[in-house]
């Protein structure tokens, strides 16, 4: 616990002490020379300053505080209250039981992929890299249709599917399905990130030391991994509670069945029932700041462990 | 020598651990998508452009290239001023800030398109003021311009940031000291070294913009040759029974979107910068 704060402090006062003081000028010369700065970019700085908190608040301070007053315009207990309707608590319990499985099958998957990708080689490498990290670069209508064109109606493995009496359109596996493609790339990349910065000189010294490669991985590559991969996790977990295109395709947001979070309020806005709408957005809204805020520590504990 | 060699050496277990994983992602990820071009090519070239030629879905695809490409330019340049602010401009509140230019990755695209809906729309005071000066932000091509930059907002940030933290600011003393002017200095120091950052940024936010559906679906109000754009009007066929058109919109979107990805990753390799 103290090295790890000693660690953490040495970290902050290298943090400190790098970057800034260089920027500081280094001679009574250089002082001189800035503050005789030619005046064309004298008003450079508040302009840009200017600009970009415009366009900062425009685009995404103002939206995030519009809706906060227009949750509490509407009444937020009011809000909350729709909530409770039995379809609300369904939707909502469904994109958790998602997001759950999300998590769990990109925590195993993700690392273990990671680290085929990062410490072993084999054909076929760079192209299983590309493919994990693809789900990022396509709409997520698009991912619903392939699995609508897939294992839909007249799809390529109907067949087999309605053979084996299985329910997979506009059912849970559906969504499940969409819920696992749009969330793969997140512990992948996460996890590869930290096992190439890490190298592999632990793992080799644990290896030389007689450990075998699961001891390695559990006593070495696990405990280095472990922010990365919660930080992987995290954003697994944003994403599948925030996912809308995809389940909206794959599940057909029926009350009850197959709504999640956000298609719920997609159909509230549609039937006009604001206080449910508002209801769930606010749910959402706060789990994804609690998200981002977690991110955020996470990030800098990671930067700070760098010593960067 | 044998045991080192032995610990990069995968293991039988890790393997077949491995070998799960990889088809895992061939499944999931490699086959629907096959299954997507497959149904969309099926009829060879000339049926797949019959399919999109219709008004509906060029004028919805033309919203959607000119929208994303408005954003893609609007967010390369003010995502790098950003960075560039949020680096070197110390002021009251410049970490909140920093911290922010996150948020809309955590955010549901669904919910950030309300927000903007609830901030602009007719009905709010925003949206009020405008519509006395006759803009019309909601259900309009400018709303979604709006919640694209929304969605793709912390793309170009997070890209500039890490290479201009980089930079020694010793070659900025430099420059500065040997008579360059700040715009010079600017132009020789830093312009260099952010430039790819920016593009891949750039490049990344009209990718994600072309595919944005959740946000899009709120704002937009989905309105045929008004609003409607291409990945709605994918939705919309996929509703209305016709996958195959659908299938055409979304193969000729899919390549723009993965060649798009992969000059940026391209770019990214190249410049050694990582974590788009």
């Amino acid at each position: 616990m103290a090295e790890s704060t000693e660690i953490e402090l040495q970290a902050v006062a290298s943090n400190e002490s790098l970057p800034r003081p260089a920027r500081a000028s280094l001679s009574p010369l250089a002082v001189e020379l800035s503050t005789e700065a030619p005046n064309e970019l004298r008003w450079g700085k508040p302009v840009l300053i200017t600009v970009v908190l415009t366009y900062l608040f425009a685009v995404l301070v103002g939206p995030v505080l519009a809706i906060g007053y227009e949750v509490a315009a509407v009444g937020v207990r009011e809000s909350l209250t729709a909530l409770t309707a039995p379809d609300a608590l369904a939707a909502l319990r469904m994109s958790l039981g998602l997001t759950a499985i999300a998590a769990a099958v990109n925590a195993l998957v993700g690392t273990a992929l990671a680290i085929a990708i990062v410490r072993h080689r084999f054909p076929g490498r760079a192209a299983l890299s590309a493919l994990a990290d693809l789900p990022l670069a396509i709409s997520p209508v698009m991912i619903g249709l392939s699995f609508v064109l897939l294992v839909g109606r007249d799809g390529l493995l109907e067949a087999p599917i309605v053979a084996a009496g299985v329910k997979v359109l506009f059912a849970f596996p559906g969504l499940v399905l969409g819920t696992l493609f749009v969330t793969l790339p997140f512990t992948v990349r996460e996890v590869a990130y930290v096992l190439e910065e890490i190298g592999t000189s632990e793992e080799e010294a644990a290896a030389t030391l007689g450990a075998s490669p699961m001891q390695t991985f559990f006593r070495v590559t696990l405990p280095n991994i472990r922010l990365g991969l919660s930080y992987g996790l995290l954003m697994t977990v944003a994403r599948s509670l925030g996912e809308f295109g995809a389940v909206l395709v794959l599940g057909g947001s029926i009350s009850n069945e197959t709504q999640t979070a956000t298609t719920f309020i997609h159909d509230a806005i549609e039937e006009r029932k604001t206080a449910g709408a508002y209801g769930m957005a606010l749910v959402l809204a706060l789990l994804s700041v609690a998200l981002w805020t977690a991110l955020h520590v996470l990030s800098t504990r990671q930067q700070k462990l760098r010593g960067r | 020598m044998s045991r080192v060699a032995h610990a990069l050496d995968a293991g039988r277990t890790q393997k077949v651990i491995g070998a799960g994983a990889g088809l895992y992602v061939v499944l999931l990820v490699a086959l629907p998508l096959a299954a997507l071009v497959y149904v969309g090519l099926s009829g060879g070239l000339s049926v797949l452009w019959q399919e999109i030629s219709s008004p509906v879905a060029r004028a919805a695809l033309w919203l959607t290239v000119w929208t994303s490409f408005v954003v893609a330019v609007v967010n390369g340049f003010l995502g790098t001023a950003t960075a560039w602010v949020l680096v070197r401009y110390p002021f009251p509140g410049r970490s909140l800030l920093s911290a922010l230019v996150d948020l809309p990755l955590a955010i549901p695209t669904l919910v950030a398109g309300m927000m903007l809906a609830v901030l602009y729309g007719a009905g709010s005071f925003a949206g009020g003021v405008l519509q006395v000066f006759g803009i019309e932000l909601i259900f309009a091509p400018p709303g979604i311009v709006l919640a694209l930059a929304f969605v793709t907002l912390p793309l170009v940030v997070r890209a500039v940031e890490p290479v201009l933290l980089e930079i020694d600011p010793a070659e900025e003393e430099a420059a500065r000291v040997l008579g360059a002017s700040p715009l010079k200095t600017f132009q020789t120091v830093h312009l260099p070294a952010i430039a790819p950052a920016a593009l891949s940024g750039a490049i990344r936010s009209l990718g994600r913009a072309l595919g944005e559906f959740g946000s899009i679906v709120v704002v937009a109000g989905n309105i045929p040759f008004k609003t409607l754009t291409a990945p709605v009007y994918v939705y919309g066929e996929i509703e209305s029974g016709a996958p195959r058109t659908a299938a055409a919109m979304s193969v000729v979107l899919l390549v723009v979107a993965l060649g798009l990805h992969a000059i940026a990753h391209a770019i990214e390799q190249r410049t050694g910068s990582r974590r788009g």
